[in-house]
């Protein structure tokens, strides 16, 4: 039904999508429940920053990243020498595009979820003498989940469909960085292959239909869980 | 401000004085009394008292919503942090803004109970319970789920549980972490007549029974009268009086702050006999004099403590005849005094034999018996309600 290309496509962009999703969960879990749960100076800047990627054109984000992570940026640099790897133009940077495109999303849906966490079931807890640490992964987080697994779906569908950050940062290249969106922007480039493109085209909408619905069921699934609760 | 207690500084023999109580404290119980001087701004007022809560029984904060009570109650919690002053539990310090020193909430090892119960949604109650118990307090939990009779609801989820039952679990999970101190914040809030009147039950009964002081904010005359040993009522963030709650109650200049219309009184007495057929039972207080109140369970001998409003005492020169009153008590009038609620009545303040008792009558019948302070007469005791502390 689906030629290699199109396989390899899918893959290619469910792996990269994927690890995404994996190196921001923490990040934007612990960046999210310091906004949302303490004050300090500069917080509206550091909630400014981080929602750069959703404002900027994602050719400027890829662009940073590349003077930033390239072999000569000054993280990249570091990075070079010390294992002798660089980001751009493989699969790994292009995670770190599409993870620092879906990073504001991530953060805000998290953020939102744990704000809505009763701070009085904290208190108590703290009362309980439990530690920050404790009262974190013991109350906080578990009644987070459902936003949490959201905002995890969310991120991951952006970085499905993360393309001008990839482009400009881990360029083009088939079974490397090429996922659907390249693909499908190739194919658009080449004539005479309209059909393809519209098959890609169509992939790409039930991919992302089907993780929005997933998102709904987790988060639903979770929802009820802790309803029962409830009850 | 009337503060009854000097500030209390270091722990001296004769701090003794600044204790509220008639019983000389034990030395133990002096180690685990609570000092605190604190002053926060609040809003429209600022919270500003020393208070020393004694190392044993239940003391009451009490005062209206608004007052200050609860902002109190958190400081000691370590839940909030005072602009000035410290708080301390025995030798152990727990705040002292000058030293920049605030133990957190979760190491200072207090118990909280609070308003609404905070159960942990996604925790059954055993998990609940569990929560902060250390392993040392592991022998205490049967017996603790027996005495608050929350057994058969240990695999439940918080959510399926009624108001009162909630409420005991989250006194449970408060003393199962072992605290060195019980602080209640209005435990009763929002539970309908019948299920506060069973949540106090088991109150009471638990302060008895365990062997730590226990501060309990309310604004609830009747409820402190059930609960209290001791009282510190507090307006605006100050701290008006405090003191042994029998000694409170006979104060007839805080008549209007300590129940008003509803004030009342305790009287101590021991069980003598249960009459089945009219549902009474006889009781002797200390001095000899009998009463008869409505059935109670206790087996003769056992002591009862007796709360009597103030409405519900007449007075009379001699013992009437062909009265519905059944009991008479030979009381002296201590002190008469004009009630600050209304123009046409007296507050009367009566000891009977080593326990005091008041009255509320009008200022026409006082001028026609012609009462005097130090005049005999007869206390008619219309109805006694039977308080369950004993």
């Amino acid at each position: 039904m689906l030629s290699d290309a199109e396989w390899q496509a899918i893959a290619l962009s469910l792996k990269i999508a994927g690890s995404a999703v994996g190196w921001i969960l923490i990040p934007g879990v612990a960046v999210a429940w310091l906004l949302a749960r303490h004050d300090f100076r500069g917080k509206s800047l550091l909630d400014g920053l981080l929602h750069l990627p959703l404002v900027l054109p994602p050719v400027v984000v890829g662009y940073l990243l590349l003077l930033s992570l390239g072999r000569s940026g000054w993280l990249g640099q570091w990075l070079y020498q010390a294992t002798g790897f660089s980001l751009p133009f493989t699969w790994q940077g292009a995670a770190v595009a599409g993870g620092v495109m879906a990073f504001p999303l991530l953060v805000r849906a998290v953020r939102l979820s744990l704000e809505a966490v009763d701070p009085k079931l904290e208190a108590a807890a703290a009362t309980l003498g439990a530690n920050r640490l404790r009262v974190l992964f013991t109350i906080t987080l578990p009644l987070a989940i459902p936003g949490l697994l959201t905002g995890a779906v969310l991120a991951f569908a952006r970085a499905l469909s993360e393309f001008g950050a990839t482009i400009t940062f881990a360029s083009n290249i088939p079974g490397q960085t090429r996922t659907l969106p390249l693909a499908l922007y190739t194919l658009i480039q080449t004539p005479g292959r309209e059909a393809a493109a519209a098959r890609l085209c169509v992939l790409s909408i039930v991919i992302a239909m089907l993780s929005l619905l997933a998102s709904e069921w987790l988060a639903r699934r979770a929802r009820r869980r802790l309803q029962e609760r409830d009850q | 401000m009337t503060t009854m207690t000097p500030t209390p500084q270091q722990p001296t023999p004769n701090d003794q004085q600044t204790v509220p109580d008639d019983q000389p404290t034990a030395p133990e119980a002096d180690a685990r009394a609570l000092d605190c001087k604190l002053r926060k701004r609040l809003g429209h007022f600022t919270l500003d008292l020393s208070l020393r809560v004694p190392g044993s029984g239940v003391t009451a904060l009490f005062g209206q919503s608004g007052s200050g009570k609860t902002s109190l109650l958190r400081l000691i919690a370590g839940l909030d942090r005072p602009d000035d002053g410290r708080v301390q539990l025995g030798e152990r310090k727990l705040t002292d803004v000058s030293r920049r020193l605030h133990v957190p909430a979760h190491r200072r090892g207090l118990g909280v109970v609070f308003q609404e119960a905070r159960l942990f949604p996604h925790y059954r109650v055993r998990g609940n319970l569990t929560y902060g118990m250390p392993a040392s307090a592991r022998g205490r939990f049967d017996g603790l789920v027996n005495l608050l009779g929350i057994e058969p609801l240990l695999d439940r989820l918080p959510g399926t549980l009624s108001g009162g039952e909630a409420r005991r679990v989250a006194i449970g999970r408060a003393l199962l972490t072992a605290p060195r101190l019980l602080l209640m914040d209005e435990p009763l809030t929002g539970l309908d007549g019948e299920r506060k009147q069973e949540l106090l039950r088991y109150i009471v009964r638990l302060t008895r029974e365990i062997d730590i002081p226990v501060v309990y904010v309310s604004h609830d005359p009747a409820e402190i009268v059930a609960v209290a040993d001791h009282l510190a009522l507090i307006d605006s963030g100050r701290l008006v009086a405090h003191g042994a709650l029998d000694d409170l109650m006979m104060r007839l200049d805080l008549t209007d702050r300590l129940g008003g219309f509803d004030a009342a009184t305790r009287l101590q007495a021991s069980v003598v006999d249960h009459d089945d057929h009219y549902a009474l039972t006889r009781v002797m207080l200390d001095d000899g004099q009998p009463l008869k109140i409505p059935r109670v369970a206790q087996p003769p001998g056992s002591a009862v403590s007796l709360r009597i409003g103030v409405r519900d005492v007449a007075l009379a020169r001699e013992m009437p005849r062909g009265t519905s009153y059944r009991n008479g008590v030979s009381a002296r009038i201590e002190a008469i005094a004009r009630s600050t609620q209304s123009p046409s009545i007296n507050e009367v303040r009566l000891s009977v034999g080593r326990q005091r008792l008041r009255a509320r009558l009008t200022r026409e019948a006082c001028d026609d018996l012609q009462l005097a302070e130090g005049d005999r007469v007869i206390a008619l005791i219309r109805s006694v309600a039977f308080d369950p502390r004993t």
